[in-house]
């Protein structure tokens, strides 16, 4: 039942957005949101690229208890590097600026976003943020981790720490664009019949991402324009001896870094809905209830972020809001986890890779989230704070949640968005080996940090060795798991198998009505939406090709 | 007549992403007002970092504030009072269809008063404060009445009315744009979304000074001079 | 001034109305000014910004055209605005209730700010 068809076409593909025109002005000229979502792909892959070989020199010196490979100094240089790119150039963009910007004008019966010219513009500013963040890496690199804490990174750290805020700057800028003409498009350009109540899940995940890139970002970019001011007059904003206080600092970065920590999931938890609901060919279970939940995440996520601060020196009556605040926020993800099982329950399932991937997000996520309550905890947060317990617990919901989901999604609009299929087998094999490389790296480090070895420190205790290893050789594991579909991936776009246009039978305008790959305008014909979301039939599951009111 | 794009093939300024001139008319309006929205918690971030330090440094910001010039900042509130009244007729104008010209002159009289504003600050305001050096991290001279806290203060005086300045600036070449436009004839009652956007933005930065004033030039009240 | 604004697209201000609220404005600066000459001991700050409040609403209405609009443009300045005030208000949570002490009373954390404050709020 899950099988593709067997007769697959084989006629050379017919006109779309990948081959009416060539050149390379149409590709950086362009308008249209599908090459723009392409552009975007290649440049968070580079991104990727460069915050992964930070994380393997990481790792690589942590095999040994006095380190292996570098210098205190530059190991403090390298875990810097690696958040600072992961967060704002790998993680805030990945689902939004590729996923988003191709699927969100065809999943709603769009011809393109609401503001075309300022969605190639926020490409521009993206490159333009990479760029001078890689001038700072290559110029010596900062080393006052990512999350910039002052006095150090104004007045005592003497590293490029004024070049990478402007790059994180400007970058944040292209997330302000990206979120301003999701939230127009969503409002406006639904296609008739298309009320917010028949949207499919992803784009209510989107939407509630578009409103914290909205609210958190210029904060982001107005504290760090403060701490670039600090550090090139040497005045007294955040810095204690001259009169300014590091917890205020610590305020701003974080009312807008916590949020962003629901920008990098909120996306992941929409392909999630869209990967169940496809794989089991079964609606949601309580589709208002995983719609509201984005929204609850969204405005949650705003008032919970004085739990990075319990240990640094914040009121206690803050830290006592901030704590209650914290286990609310758990509260609407858990509905989504309940939602998606009861989803699978009795489900018509099929394993193809993007499946695992979502099952995969499932299972990981839930650890990942459920160890965030013992850090929104005050008293077990004293101990577990700054201690390897925190870096797994991130990373288990960055990684084995919100990587996990891109990749899924990636697998997922494959076919729709280059008109090829990719090997199925290798993709199953490359995502069981992410799942195992990914676990072998980050559960020991839920030990460690328990057993309380700090995190950015550069040696550790030698009873700590063992799962240090551990860990290292998971991230080995894990870097050849993330290999192998970047092979494929980009192997399939040339020799893979050309894809019908709805290979899983899914519902949904991208599927049902638009070609694979779609033409540069969508659709040959502007759809109209007369059902619900995800309205599977029980022995229909293959769907009939343009069904919708045609 | 109808002012709908349905019976135009190509209506002025239509996006052929739109389905509607109506749709894509909302769809900018939403548009600029999200970025007002982002522009809101931008100089929102500063304007709580000024909150935190006036409640922990009050009599410091309060000895502060008496050192800046009131009548100028009166008188720039008033400029760009004014200046929202003719944007407003700016773009009245073209909303009922009158001659270019009278929607270029109201837009350049903006323009002059933007740059009055301006002018005003740079020169009676700014430069003053160098020469008495009261600016922070460039020119700043130590004196035994001003307290760490005052030149905390000039910091956020500085930060906050230039970062207002630069909104202005780039308001002013927004405004050199519609003026170009407008002797182009792009606008009509029909057709004239740009200047209606462009004057939500020039009014944002209004309302920002219109807080700015009173909190840095009237801190403690004045009576005590 | 010929009013065609029948073919207008959008709602038409008549004129009287802009200056009406061009002359409040003018008005509102001056009686700002003016409260700061007098001795109103804490209740200085909130008059100023009751009525710099007041101007922007009119600005906001009247120039920038909101009351003509659909109720999501009333919506996002609400959110915009509601979410500046969490940004305040739980950032001065934490500053403004900061104690050396170990087991600090509650109220106590207050008190040394409660001059500030008076001046600030009441």
């Amino acid at each position: 039942m899950s099988e593709l068809p067997e007769s697959l076409p084989v006629q050379a593909p017919h006109l779309n957005y990948l081959n009416s025109t060539y050149g390379i002005r149409s590709w950086l000229l362009t308008k249209d949101h599908k090459r723009i979502g392409l552009l975007y792909l290649a440049t968070i892959t580079i991104m990727f690229i460069f915050g992964g070989l930070a994380a393997f020199f990481m790792r690589l010196h942590l095999i040994e208890p006095q380190g292996a490979l570098v210098e205190p100094e530059t190991y403090n240089k390298l875990f810097t590097i690696h958040g600072v790119i992961m967060v704002f150039f790998f993680l805030v963009p990945s689902i939004p600026a590729t996923l988003g910007n191709f699927c969100i004008p065809l999943m709603i019966g769009a011809r393109d976003v609401a503001f075309p010219k300022l969605n190639l513009l926020s490409w521009y500013v993206f490159i333009t943020g990479c760029s001078l963040a890689l001038v700072a890496i290559f110029s010596g690199g900062i080393d006052t981790g990512w999350t910039f804490y002052t006095p150090y990174s104004s007045t005592y750290s003497h590293t490029a720490v004024v070049w990478m805020a402007s790059g994180i700057f400007i970058a944040g800028f292209s997330s302000i664009l990206t979120g301003l003409n999701f939230v127009v498009t969503i409002h406006k350009m639904r296609a008739p019949g298309l009320t917010w109540f028949r949207l499919p899940l992803f784009i209510w995940a989107m939407y509630a991402t578009s409103i914290i890139f909205i609210l958190g970002t210029p904060v982001i970019a107005i504290t760090l324009f403060l701490l670039g001011l600090e550090t090139l007059l040497h005045v007294g904003i955040f810095d204690p001896a001259l009169g300014g206080d590091p917890l205020l600092f610590q305020h701003m970065f974080w009312f807008y870094s916590h949020p962003a920590v629901y920008i990098m999931i909120l996306p992941g938890m929409g392909v999630v809905s869209e990967l169940v609901t496809a794989f089991s060919r079964k609606k949601i279970f309580g589709y208002a209830f995983v719609a509201f939940s984005s929204m609850a995440i969204a405005v949650i996520s705003f008032i919970v972020w004085g739990h990075h601060m319990f240990v640094t020196g914040q009121s206690v009556y803050a830290g006592l809001v901030f704590s209650v605040l914290s286990f609310l926020v758990a509260i609407p993800s858990a509905v989504k986890v309940f939602n998606w099982t009861a989803t699978l329950y009795k489900g018509s399932i099929s394993y193809e890779a993007p499946m695992l991937y979502a099952l995969g997000f499932i299972g990981l996520f839930t650890i990942g989230g459920l160890t965030g309550l013992f850090l929104a905890s005050l008293a077990t947060d004293v101990h577990l704070n700054g201690t390897y317990f925190v870096v797994a617990h991130f990373h288990y919901v960055m990684v084995g949640g919100a990587v996990m989901a891109y990749l899924g999604g990636l697998h997922y609009w494959w076919p729709k968005i280059t008109g090829r299929m990719y090997p199925d087998v290798w993709a199953r094999i490359a995502a069981t080996i992410i799942f195992l490389g990914f676990n072998l790296t980050f559960f020991p480090q839920f030990v460690l940090g328990y057993m309380g070895m700090p995190r950015r420190y550069a040696i550790y205790p030698a009873e700590f060795q063992v799962l240090n290893v551990l860990s290292s050789a998971g991230a080995s594991i894990l870097a050849v798991g993330y290999a192998i579909p970047l092979i494929y991936l980009i192997w399939s776009m040339r020799y893979g198998p050309i894809a019908p246009q709805n290979p899983w039978g899914a519902k949904g305008l991208e599927w049902e009505n638009a070609s694979s790959p779609p033409v540069t305008e969508n659709f040959e014909v502007m759809p109209v939406v007369t059902e619900e979301a995800y309205n599977y039939q029980p022995h229909n599951y293959q769907g009939t090709e343009g069904a919708h009111g045609v | 007549m109808s002012d709908a794009a349905t019976d135009h093939a190509h209506p002025p300024g239509f996006a052929h992403q739109f389905e509607t001139i109506e749709q894509q008319r909302e769809a900018g309006s939403l548009g600029m007002w999200v970025f007002l929205m982002t522009e809101i918690l931008f100089f929102g971030g500063m304007f709580t970092a000024y909150t935190v330090y006036r409640a922990l440094h009050f009599g410091s910001f309060e000895a502060g504030s008496h050192l800046l010039l009131w009548k100028f900042g009166m008188t720039n509130t008033a400029v760009l009072i004014v200046s929202s009244l003719t944007m407003a007729l700016a773009i009245r104008s073209a909303q009922t269809g009158q001659k270019k010209g009278t929607t270029i002159t109201w837009l350049i009289l903006t323009m002059i008063l933007g740059a009055a504003f301006i002018g005003i600050k740079l020169y009676f305001e700014w430069y003053n404060d160098w020469k008495e050096g009261l600016v922070p991290g460039l020119h700043w001279i130590a004196s035994p009445e001003h307290t760490p806290g005052v030149e905390q203060f000039f910091c956020f005086y500085f930060f906050m009315t230039g970062l207002h300045a630069i909104h202005m600036v780039i308001g002013l070449g927004i405004l050199t744009v519609l003026v170009i436009m407008t002797a182009r004839n792009k606008f009509s009652p029909e057709y004239y979304a740009p200047l209606e956007i462009s004057g939500l933005y020039w009014h944002f930065v209004d309302i920002v000074w219109i807080f700015l004033f009173p909190l840095l030039y009237l801190i403690g009240g004045r009576y005590q001079h | 001034m010929s009013d065609s604004h029948e073919h207008s697209v959008g709602h038409v201000v008549p004129i009287s109305v802009y200056l009406a609220v061009f002359v409040a404005l003018l008005a509102g600066t001056a009686l700002t000014t003016g409260v700061a000459f007098i001795d109103l001991g804490p209740l200085n700050t909130p008059i100023a910004l009751l009525i710099a409040f007041i101007k922007m609403t009119l600005v906001i209405l009247f120039f920038m055209h909101v009351k003509y609009q659909p109720g999501l443009t009333r919506l996002a300045i609400i959110c915009a605005f509601f979410w500046l005030g969490i940004m305040m208000t739980l950032t001065l949570s934490d500053e403004l209730t900061r104690s050396w002490e170990m087991n600090p009373k509650p109220w106590s954390v207050l008190m040394p700010h409660i001059p500030h404050l008076a001046r600030f709020f009441f």
